[in-house]
């Protein structure tokens, strides 16, 4: 791109492509069009409601226009620098060595003319907002140049840092030869690791994703019909829909809703899935990044930096697990994982054939052990722990429901029916215990854990930055501890919970050497 | 996994003994809040007395169950020591933790003395890794003890250049 190499010391200020002034007003339009549409409906009453409205589409379309006029953008060797606002001016800069991430994005509007938002990461894992960046949006190969620039072009005291995880020759001398190769570098050389097969679509019905959907339009549209006044039963359709319901037996009923909602589920979530996932790519570029590319109609590519790497998870939700399926997602500082870890960027594989997410965890990690190392149990005492609680949260609710059913006379069914929790709860227990496991292998700390979604961590062991030896009361006990490794990447903390007091100190010699050898019995201090 | 080793000792230096009483203040404090609440409910209505002098009764024995037992026992437990490579922390009192991290990991080191552990004398240290989950925090310390902590770790972490995260 055009700022390759070393670009002068005062870089001229850019803005953003002109076409996004198609773009911002429809897009202000469309954020105020909850605000528009109440002027419309409020005006309705003393006839001025078509005006309003207007000029309300005028002021939201100017604002979208300002926009591009008052968006500037530069950068330095130094610095990513962007300026705007009209009254309230604004300069935002982030210093170039602490950008860890970036991240190209599309909308469809933006698709159709050819343009890209990138998001700028700079890994304050601790922060939502984490002080990064925004340029929304640039054409998009100024967008993908832009990220090649900032992320495979630094400036030369970035690697200077030695952070643990960075491959080879960024010691302080290998940093001034690594410049100097920078410079003669061929283009970076990118290799597929995984793309999507359409036969993986057959998963997505197990991942669910289609409940939060169907949950919400469901609570939109009840929510609008109240706002109307409407009543759903007056509306002729549904009118007769619920009438036909209405005339059948209760049992068929009871199977027609589920297999009604079962349907819904199946197709919105195989909605989600395309929408997401539709043309999912991971790569690895020469240039020490990981790229993630996907989306059917908003397309989104994020770029993960392999020297903050500090691991993979791989996590089966349970229906995912009987079908035989498994997601992989990146633990990478300056990348969050956890709710919404796919809107996060930390995805390296979509819900696909579990063989296939273990083929590409190890290919990321570059080794095969932490996915193929014996997980050591955590014993009898453990697995007591996980039905103890299970068991005593399944009686308390039964309990409370017994209780309230006696209170208020409620039929005997329905304390028996809550009865059923209990063997679920054991079950559950059951799987809890069977998931619990642990491993120290060459390379990585690895800990797999729970049920209705059970997680295989795999972090590498420079990636750990401390350990916490927790016991509660009835842990202590049991002689167990349960361990975890802080990280600054992921999830933060990965607990190995309710090992052997002494294999959790073992574990830590092992994955840590010597680390605890000052606060040893008997050791010299 | 690896030769069975000694067993983990608990940190060498106990808090300051006025942590006690803090502790005992800070306690006493929240139960007192809770119970003028019931007083107060118990003057305001008229009937079912006995249930609320039954409450009230209850919170009574657990407030001094707590306030008695809870500080001694946490003064017991709370714990800390330094290495040259490593800071060792141990906390709690039902539930208990040891929190260990490498000199070289630590970002910052900072200490707070709310209004109340003013009056007591008291300081709290909190060292940061990058790791959001992983800070320790020794509660409870004497204020130049605390000083004097915070200048060893500064002075130790800046030997370190590393990117610690």
């Amino acid at each position: 791109m055009t700022v390759a190499g070393a670009p002068p010391a005062e870089a001229p200020w850019r803005r953003l492509s002109p076409r996004m002034l198609l773009v911002h007003p429809v897009q202000e339009v469309v954020r105020a069009a909850p605000a528009l549409l109440g002027l419309l409906i409020a005006g309705s009453n003393n006839g001025h409601g078509n005006l309003w409205a207007l000029a309300g589409v005028a002021i939201a379309i100017g604002a979208g226009t300002l926009r591009w006029f008052t968006t500037r953008f530069r950068i330095t060797p130094e610095q990513i620098q962007v300026r705007r606002g009209l009254l309230r001016r604004q300069l935002r800069a982030v210093s170039r060595d602490r950008v860890r991430t970036v991240d190209v994005s599309a909308n469809p509007l933006q698709r159709l003319l050819g343009l890209a938002r990138v998001t700028v990461g700079t890994g304050r894992s601790d922060r939502n907002s984490d002080g990064g960046l925004r340029l929304d949006g640039l054409d998009v190969a100024e967008a993908g140049g832009l990220r090649d620039t900032l992320l495979h072009d630094r400036p030369l005291p970035a690697d200077a840092d030695g952070a643990p995880a960075s491959p080879a020759g960024t010691t302080p001398g290998g940093a001034l030869a690594e410049a100097a190769a920078a410079l003669t570098r061929p283009a970076p050389k990118e290799t597929e690791i995984a793309r999507l097969r359409p036969a993986w679509l057959r998963y997505a019905p197990f991942t669910l994703s289609g409940i939060v959907t169907v949950g919400a339009i469901a609570g939109f549209a009840l929510n609008a019909a109240n706002d109307a006044h409407l009543d759903p039963r007056r509306v002729g359709p549904l009118g007769d829909l619920g009438d036909a319901l209405a005339a059948m037996p209760a049992a068929g009923l009871v199977v027609a809703v589920l297999a009604a909602i079962v349907i819904v589920v199946v197709l919105f979530s195989t909605g989600g899935y395309v929408l997401a996932f539709w043309g999912y790519r991971l790569t690895r570029h020469s240039g020490g990044t990981l790229h993630v590319t996907r989306g059917l109609l908003s397309t989104r590519a994020t770029t993960i930096e392999e020297r903050r790497l500090r691991g993979v998870e791989l996590s089966e939700p349970l229906l995912l697990r009987w079908a035989g399926g498994a997601r992989c997602v990146a633990i990478a500082t300056g990348l969050r994982v956890g709710r919404g870890a796919e809107r996060g960027g930390s995805l390296l594989f979509p819900p696909g054939p579990r063989g296939e997410a273990r083929r590409v965890a190890a290919e990321v990690l570059r080794t095969g052990d932490p996915l193929t190392a014996p997980l050591t149990p955590h014993g009898p005492r453990a697995t007591r722990r996980r039905f103890t609680r299970a068991l005593s949260a399944g009686v308390a609710i039964v309990a409370a429901v017994v209780v309230l059913a006696a209170v208020a006379h409620w039929p005997t069914w329905v304390w028996a029916v809550s009865a059923a929790i209990l063997p679920a709860a054991a079950a559950l227990a059951a799987d809890r215990a069977r998931s619990l496991g642990h491993a120290v292998t060459a390379t990585a700390l690895v800990t797999r854990v729970g049920s209705l979604v059970r997680r295989r961590a795999m972090l590498t062991r420079e990636g750990i930055i401390g350990v916490t030896l927790q016991r509660s009361f009835f842990q202590r006990r049991a002689g167990l501890t349960t361990l975890t490794a802080t990280t600054a990447a992921g999830r933060q903390a990965y607990a190995v919970p309710d090992v052997p007091d002494a294999e959790a100190l073992a574990v830590c010699d092992t994955a840590m050497p010597g680390l605890l050898d000052p606060f040893r019995a008997g050791a010299a201090s | 996994m690896s030769a069975p080793a000694a067993d983990l000792r608990p940190p060498r230096h106990r808090v300051s003994p006025r942590a006690v009483r803090y502790w005992t203040a800070r306690a006493a404090g929240g139960w007192a809040a809770v119970l003028v609440a019931q007083v107060v409910w118990l003057a305001l209505s008229s009937s079912g007395r006995s249930w609320h002098v039954l409450a009230l009764v209850a919170t009574l024995v657990l407030a001094v169950a707590h306030v008695t037992v809870m500080p001694r026992w946490r003064y017991a437990v709370h714990r800390w020591e330094t290495a040259p490579g490593a800071v060792y922390t141990q906390s709690g009192w039902f539930d208990q933790e040891r929190r260990i991290a490498p000199i070289a990991r630590i970002q910052t080191v900072d200490t707070e003395r709310g209004p109340l552990e003013q009056i007591f004398g008291l300081s709290n240290v909190t060292v940061t890794t990058a790791s959001a989950a992983g800070a320790l925090e020794i509660k409870g310390l004497d204020r130049e003890v605390a000083d004097r902590l915070v200048d060893e770790l500064t002075a130790a972490t800046q030997t370190d250049a590393e990117d610690a995260t």
